[in-house]
């Protein structure tokens, strides 16, 4: 088992590392001088150059990535070019929206897929069964950017129980969790589409397996059957999924973010986007690049620890 | 699930004529369209439906069905490109990691392929977009690299049970090399299994080019696209709401359709879930 975790920590390092460099190297390749950008058309050239130094823009193309990577590792994320205060603080701002949004959403995405799935699972071919398929299929079909407006029409312009966007902080708690209702929702609506359909697969291949068939002639309940055994079995496709979804959340909470006009690290890259604020650009994709990376080799090891059969090195 | 084995589900044609309809209008909407969209006619701009505007006018006066074809004529373009990207570049690749099963070949496409996995899709494509601008083609590029590694999965993992099998020990006897094999008797055998990823990414690649165009990354007027008509709508949810809702239901009929589509074919074509059927 812990040779197969030496390999997940070394390929963690080695996605990092790659990641990294590939999101270097694309930010290389935007034209123009973003100190000569900041300090406008009039800037005199040694303005310009002391300004070049300030910002790491010197040196060789392996020294800038060295200077940024390590700079990550210790927390220093560099200095915005447009609000000249180190990219952390922003960060920090900001992670207080982002991460409770994906985290309420994959919370809701379990809540639920979880028993939907097992719904559609137990009651395989009726007509549960099919009103679940179909509407998971749908909830596949619909871009969540589009069910985030149709939430808005209905809840914030028609119901007015909420409100279209914004986000008041959380010195106020309870309208911070109501500003992140509605975006939560509308991304959490295609996840669990995805997680209820896996679900019901993996709980279904559980079903036909011999053992359960042995726990249904000692007796036991056909409930007990399925919460005991077939559930705990289906888990770890679910983990991996679910996994996944993480990444596909943080992704998403991008474009949702801009939806909502909430002021989360999604609309920082996009403001970066806009203003040519590049070290901005790419220190939040690194980071979000990095989170992925990081709690897919997270669920790794969980269901490392969670299956016996890949703790034991492989019989053949 | 249901429906003759050889003949196909429901969602099989259902799927198919959705996918139909679309692309046929999409076609049409090169040679015609009920009118010109980058004509703008201010003073008949947000009108209802009527026989003139069969789903009315957006706030700058264009036709909605106009507009509706012509974004359908994007979105299938920017995906169809797209999954082509991922086939010429992909498919070979994952040929050649099985015909080289165990190779430090085989290592370096499936060890790429994990980190392209770990890499969330949308922000790279975003990434890709904003760095070299917004646009069509780099929307196409953006979306295109993500299914290269996709369908050299799918190859590969087709391709290796086929590498065991008796004729293609056959072939190797008869002389021939690992690349002949490969394209004479591997490819029309995963065949089958590839154009169901296909169909599978040409609707992700619509909603992707959706994604894109909504944050202004995708194509640039005056071309038409769902995403962008979207992100109008949404600057007058409240005044007319009605424009939100048609371009949305457009991508979810497409990429419903193009689901059923790919479900149907897995059933039809898959043997394995037909002996378990029958």
């Amino acid at each position: 088992m812990l040779s197969a975790l030496a390999r997940r920590a070394v390929s963690l390092v080695l996605s990092l590392v790659v990641a990294s460099v590939v999101i270097f190297l694309a930010l290389q390749a935007v034209p123009g001088d973003p100190a000569a950008f900041m300090l406008g058309l009039n800037a005199r050239p040694d303005t310009v150059a002391a300004l070049r130094a300030e910002l790491g823009l010197e040196g060789s193309l392996a020294e800038r990535y060295l200077g940024w990577a390590g700079g990550m590792l210790r927390g220093d994320f560099g200095t915005s070019y447009t609000y000249r205060v180190p990219v952390a603080e922003l960060v920090a701002d900001r992670v207080g929206v982002s991460v409770p949004l994906a985290l309420l959403s994959l919370a809701l995405t379990v809540a639920i897929a979880l028993p939907v799935g097992l719904l559609a699972a137990t009651r395989r071919g009726g007509p549960a069964d099919w009103g679940v398929m179909g509407a998971t299929q749908l909830g596949i079909a619909i871009p969540n950017f589009w069910f985030a407006m149709l939430l808005v029409l209905v809840f914030a312009v028609g119901l007015r129980w909420f409100s279209a966007g914004g986000f008041p902080g959380w010195s106020d708690p309870g309208g911070a969790l109501k500003a992140l209702t509605l975006p939560a929702v509308a991304l959490a609506l295609p996840q669990a589409s995805i997680l209820a359909r896996v679900l019901r697969s993996a709980v279904l291949d559980t079903l036909d397996q011999d053992y359960i068939r042995t726990a249904r002639a000692k007796g036991l309940s056909r409930r007990a059957v399925v919460w005991r055994h077939a559930l705990r079995n289906a888990l770890i496709p679910v983990l991996t999924i679910m996994g996944l979804q993480f990444s596909f959340l943080l992704a998403g909470a991008i474009i949702i973010e801009n939806v909502f006009f909430l002021p989360g690290l999604g609309r920082l890259i996009f403001q970066g986007i806009t203003a040519r604020d590049l070290i901005v650009v790419q220190s939040v994709t690194m980071l979000l690049v990095a989170a992925v990376i990081l709690v897919t080799f997270l669920v790794e090891v969980a269901y490392t620890l969670a299956d016996p059969r890949l703790r034991r090195p492989r019989a053949r | 699930m249901r429906g003759s084995p050889t003949r196909g589900s429901p969602a099989l044609w259902i799927g198919a004529a959705i996918t139909a309809a679309v692309a046929a209008m999409a076609a049409l909407s090169l040679v015609w369209t009920p009118h010109d969209i980058t004509r703008l006619e201010i003073g008949a701009r947000l009108q209802p439906p009527s026989a003139a505007h069969w789903l009315g006018t957006d706030q700058l006066g264009r036709d909605m069905v106009s507009l509706l074809m012509e974004g359908a004529r994007t979105s299938i373009a920017v995906a169809l490109v797209a999954v082509g990207i991922g086939i010429v570049a992909g498919v070979p690749l994952g040929l050649l990691a099985a015909a080289r099963r165990g190779s430090w070949i085989d290592e370096v496409v499936m060890r790429g392929n994990d980190l392209v996995f770990a890499f969330p899709s949308l922000v790279i494509a975003i990434l890709i977009t904003a760095v070299f601008g917004p646009s069509a083609v780099n929307a196409i590029l953006a979306i295109g690299i993500f299914n290269i590694p996709v369908f050299a999965r799918v190859a590969r993992g087709g391709a290796l049970p086929i590498w065991t099998l008796d004729y293609v020990m056959a072939a190797r006897v008869a002389g021939k090399g690992a690349a002949r094999i490969s394209v004479q008797h591997v490819l029309p055998n995963i065949a089958n299994l590839l154009i169901v990823q296909a169909t599978i990414q040409f609707s992700l690649g619509i909603l992707a080019e959706a994604a894109l165009s909504y944050v202004g990354l995708g194509a640039q007027p005056p071309t038409a696209s769902w995403g962008r008509m979207l992100s109008e709508a949404q600057t007058m949810i409240y005044s007319a709401p009605s424009l939100a809702l048609l371009p949305g239901l457009a991508i979810v009929v497409t990429v419903l359709g193009l689901n059923l589509l790919g479900d149907g074919l897995r059933d039809l074509l898959d043997p394995r879930l037909r002996r378990l059927r029958a």
